[in-house]
């Protein structure tokens, strides 16, 4: 499986992504910049963590005018997997890729520790080997995933098994003290209406070997590869 | 002397939508409620931009393009709202009473 990892700006979370892909999952993958208006054809897109454009305006403001972003819609559009990791998904979601919006942390400090998800939803291929209750641990690292959406967007988002992960506690409750940005609902991840476009707060990059303290982050990646395979031998 | 217009002085307020939580805003509200001022019941943050123009366009180009401007890029409307100050005349700086 041929992956892709754009580089914006301030984006700081793409040599970590590239790592992972070539020495733990022993994938092809090349960096994309970010103003490079075609590129060859990869089957999954990180857009990945990081400071984009400074996040000045917003986060993922600026970025989403870059000219690699073209391509990442395109992707989107075509059904290749396209993640979005931390600043990456702040990047979706201002580029309308996926609906709802960031707003500052509820305590307006930036919060770099390891969570617990909840995976909610596994009909999108990041999540479709992981069992639906599975607990994860994978760390957080932001100032602004206080993730939200006006009331339509969320019952849809409900109805359509959109919401793909959900920050909770050891035991899998989703309680407002295992909330640690006052996302909505406990918002940690969603999914287009296709579950080809992923975008999560949480950085599975970072939790992929062993003395990482977890190693949760391969479930995302195994869970691509094995669709990648299914596809092709279907 | 130079015959050139004087430019087009406009002003953007960017605030979050009333239904959107502003935790700066409330942070903010509980400091001058603590410091005395206990009276104040609410207090929302937001942007303030200056936009300058060329004084050749006219006015109602002025508006459109900031118009365009907050919704492609300076607001993002899924929680922000937006309103702008474009003065009768380029060269005048401020049309509102805001200090």
């Amino acid at each position: 499986m041929r992956f892709g990892v754009v580089v914006f700006p301030g984006s700081n979370c793409d040599h970590d992504c590239f790592h992972v892909i070539q020495k733990v999952l022993q994938q092809p993958v090349q960096f994309i910049w970010y103003a490079a208006g075609r590129f060859p054809k990869v089957d999954c897109l990180i857009l990945p963590g990081g400071f984009s454009y400074g996040d000045y305006l917003r986060t993922g403001a600026i970025a989403r005018f870059s000219p690699v972003m073209e391509m990442v819609r395109r992707q989107a559009e075509r059904g290749g997997a396209v993640i979005g990791i931390c600043n990456g998904f702040q990047i979706l979601l201002e580029a309308g890729l996926l609906p709802g919006a960031m707003r500052r942390n509820r305590d307006l400090t930036f919060i770099c520790k390891y969570v617990h998800l909840r995976v909610d939803s596994n009909l999108t291929p990041f999540t479709r080997r992981i069992p639906q209750g599975r607990i994860l641990r994978i760390p957080i690292a932001h100032g602004e995933g206080n993730y939200y959406c006006d009331r339509q967007t969320l019952a849809r988002l409900k109805a359509e098994k959109r919401i793909v992960f959900r920050y909770c506690t050891a035991q899998g409750q989703t309680s407002p003290d295992a909330n640690p940005n006052g996302s909505l609902e406990n918002i940690a991840g969603i999914c287009n209406a296709r579950g080809n476009v992923l975008g999560m707060m949480p950085h599975p990059e970072r939790c992929m070997e062993q003395g990482m303290g977890s190693t949760d982050g391969c479930e995302l990646f195994l869970s691509l590869l094995s669709a990648a395979r299914s596809a092709l031998s279907a | 002397m130079s015959d050139k217009k004087p430019d087009w002085m406009v002003e953007v307020f960017i605030t979050l939508k009333p239904s959107v939580l502003d935790p700066q805003g409330s942070t903010v509200q509980q400091a001058l409620n603590s410091m005395g001022y206990e009276n104040l019941t609410d207090v929302r943050l937001g942007k303030y931009f200056q936009l300058t123009f060329r004084g050749s366009l006219a006015r109602p180009q002025v508006e459109k393009q900031v118009q365009q401007m907050c919704d492609k890029l300076l607001a993002n409307p899924v929680i922000e709202r937006y309103e702008f100050k474009v003065p009768p005349d380029p060269g005048s700086r401020r049309v509102s009473g805001r200090a």
